[in-house]
């Protein structure tokens, strides 16, 4: 089943057009990959999927779950179950990563949550993580290592479980360990809540605990070429460069 | 989509509320000889009191304006009536306190909060505290807390008031020095005999509720040799059409090895001028640490200033100033350094939105002889919009290179990556907004008493968000 249809988007930054008619299906459970050089536009398809208010839709179509959310905001996404990992998640001084998490809880599903369930909720989680406990109570992302933040992202992904998830780089600057933790968090997503997973990246160690669906390749804002999981494989082999002329 | 944060003026109901004054109880307005030997008649002063009011008085009228800070053209002292007869004798039960003013406090929870965590609590309604209690215990330690004017009269306090009163603050000090001298009204006394460790809060909580008037509330703490005092005042009041003036003074006396802890949460009506003066004196290792919130107010000057006269003493401000439309907040903190090795904090965080200006002044003066002391001052402002101001005016005197100085200073806005970010989780735009703010400000709720803690954090919702709490 269709979740997210993206149809001939065109988006960029103030007067730059960055995506260029991108179009992409996610269907329900699947795992996509999006794969491509430097400057390519990955990043700026999960943000304007976000809803990012720095991103101009100038073209083309977002649908999520059969309904058209281009002009919604990131929080109206958010409740519809789309969640984006952050490749650079942002610092909030004074406000606790577990009273962050608590409130998004309570925004998502408009109730209150009992502070015993979600204690418990979250200890699982960041055992999971290997996440010290410590975390829960300190200000979000401040002062965190760029693994840590990383792990946070994904401690957000499991508690808050949304329907799709797009992961920005997460396996950006982590060391072998910490791929390896961050790996089996988005496994335990897949596993607790079957959601669907677009995986913005150009390092294939994530994924060898996942099944891929579909892999995509980005070139100059435009897609260039789609395949299975075997894609990855060539990609690894020959690098980008042949996908960078050819368009779909 | 996309749309800006509405953002409407913070809902007073809980403060605004207010019972007519008859006209019989009040003096007539202005400030005049004939005013202030009134008030001195009514009051019952000594000898000595009534001249220093008269005395006061004079300085006054040779005082000019101060030159620095927001205008205060709007203050028409013509107009402040200076003193209001009160309904009722002072009391130490909350029952023979009349109706409707006991009324005004419970609606502000404060005989609640007495039941609750407090050692004591005074209640000043205009001119006169209406209400004043210690619990027993605190009592038999020999703590004193009463209002000044029964403390005068108390042959065991008379010559200490005399002494102390307008001693650190003097009526020279600036033109609503010399008028608090000659009108002051009301206020606390609070002794604290050497080494009694005062584990549990005092408080006093200043109302102002008659239209036009002044209050100039004269607050004096001694606190002796390794004594320990937490002193919580919360101000409020009614929005009239006319401006209203509060001219308090405080002065705090700190002993050797003593410490004592001053918070204030203050929330006057939006047409308030607060030009109010506290000051502190340190003995050798004792420490003053204040906390402020300052939230209401139409124009208000307020500079606590901490003397460090002995070695090792210390002082810590932390401060928060809220500015929304219409008001123009100068705030900040002076620090004397005057023997060696003293030490001193400033951590302030000002906020202005919907054209707010807020001002963070701060004076650190290190004396030639106060070699080997520290002193570092942080001040961080936020700007929720771009028709709000903020300024910084941070001044250092040192006379000696053996010091140790640091200053700090950041003004910013609330990033868009950030309120993205936290509205990619589920939170609203109006959440998102008023979560940053909350934490921004989280360093001085953490120094706040719970109650008010939570009270300003209420404060801030509803300043973000124009809802109704």
């Amino acid at each position: 089943m269709e979740l997210l249809r993206i149809d001939r988007l065109a988006a960029g930054i103030e007067e730059k057009e960055l995506l260029h008619g991108v179009s992409l299906t996610v269907g329900s459970g699947e795992t996509h990959i999006l794969m491509g050089p430097n400057g390519a536009g990955k990043s700026t398809i999960g943000l304007t999927l976000m809803g990012s208010p720095e991103y101009h839709v100038t073209g083309g179509k977002i649908f999520f779950e059969g309904e058209d959310i281009t002009e919604e905001s990131a929080d109206r996404r958010a409740k519809r179950g789309i969640f984006l990992s952050f490749q650079n998640p942002v610092e909030i001084p004074g406000l606790s990563l577990s009273d962050f998490l608590r409130n998004a809880m309570e925004q998502l599903s408009g109730q209150r949550m009992k502070l015993w369930d979600f204690k418990k909720q979250l200890r699982a989680a960041m055992d999971v993580l290997q996440m010290d406990p410590a975390y829960a109570d300190r200000d979000l992302n401040v002062g965190f290592s760029g693994g840590e933040k990383k792990k946070a992202e994904i401690l957000q992904l499991l508690m808050l479980k949304p329907k799709l998830a797009i992961l920005d780089e997460t396996d950006s600057g982590l060391d072998v360990d910490a791929v390896r933790t961050v790996s089996a968090g988005i496994a335990a997503y897949r596993e607790q809540c079957g959601g669907s997973l677009l995986i913005i990246t150009h390092n294939t160690k994530i994924l060898e605990s996942l099944t891929v669906d579909r892999t995509h390749i980005i070139a100059d804002g435009r897609i260039t070429a789609e395949g299975g999981a075997e894609l990855i494989d060539e990609i690894n082999r020959s690098g980008f460069e042949k996908y960078t002329e050819r368009a779909i | 989509m996309k749309q800006k944060t509405q953002v409407a003026d913070i809902d007073r109901s809980l403060y605004d509320f207010r019972y007519d004054e008859d006209a019989s109880d009040l003096l007539a307005s202005g400030i005049t000889p004939e005013i202030i030997r009134e008030i001195s008649e009514e009051k019952g002063d000594p000898e000595w009191m009534r001249q220093f009011r008269l005395h006061s008085l004079e300085i006054f009228a040779k005082t000019e304006m101060p030159p620095w800070g927001p205008p205060i053209d709007g203050l028409n002292l013509d107009n402040i009536v200076a003193y209001i007869r009160p309904k009722s004798r002072m009391n130490t039960d909350w029952n023979n306190v009349p109706e409707n003013i006991k009324e005004t406090f419970e609606r502000l929870g404060i005989p609640q909060a007495e039941r609750e965590s407090l050692a004591g609590v005074g209640a000043q309604y205009d001119s006169e505290l209406v209400y004043h209690n210690v619990r027993k215990e605190v009592a038999e330690s020999g703590v004193v807390y009463t209002d000044l004017e029964s403390a005068m009269h108390d042959p065991r306090f008379a010559e200490m008031i005399q002494t102390h009163f307008m001693k650190l603050v003097p009526p020279t000090d600036h033109k609503f020095a010399a008028l608090h001298g000659a009108v002051w009204s009301g206020g606390s006394f609070v002794y604290v005999p050497a080494g009694v460790r005062l584990e549990i809060p005092l408080q006093s909580y200043f109302r102002l509720n008659a239209k036009g008037a002044g209050q100039f509330e004269h607050t004096l703490i001694i606190v002796e040799d390794d004594a320990y005092l937490h002193f919580i005042e919360g101000c409020s009041a009614p929005k009239y059409y006319e401006a209203g003036l509060h001219a308090g003074c405080v002065e705090l006396y700190v002993g050797k090895r003593a410490t004592l802890r001053y918070s204030t949460i203050e929330n006057w009506s939006k047409n308030m001028y607060n030009l109010n003066t506290k000051r502190a004196v340190v003995a050798e290792g004792g420490r003053i640490e204040w906390v402020s919130g300052s939230f209401g107010s139409h124009v208000s000057y307020l500079y606590p200033m901490s003397i460090l006269n002995g070695r090792g003493a210390h002082a810590e401000f932390t401060g928060i100033t809220f500015a929304g439309a219409g008001q123009n907040l100068d705030t900040g903190a002076k620090i004397v350094h005057n023997a060696p090795e003293t030490s001193s904090h400033i951590d302030t965080k000002s906020i202005s939105k919907s054209g707010g200006i807020s001002t963070f002044r701060s004076a650190v003066t290190v004396a030639e002889q106060a070699v080997g002391s520290r002193s570092s001052v942080s001040c961080e402002s936020l700007m929720l919009d771009s028709i709000s101001r903020s300024d910084t005016v941070p001044v250092m005197d040192i006379r000696t290179d053996q010091a140790d100085i640091g200053h700090e200073a950041k003004i910013g806005r609330i990033s868009d990556d950030a309120v993205f970010y936290l509205m990619s989780r589920g939170l609203d735009e109006q959440s998102a907004r008023a979560m940053i703010v909350s934490g921004f400000a989280d360093n001085v709720s953490k120094e706040l008493p719970l109650e008010y803690a939570m009270e300003m954090n209420n404060l801030i919702r509803l300043e973000m968000t124009g809802s109704a709490g």
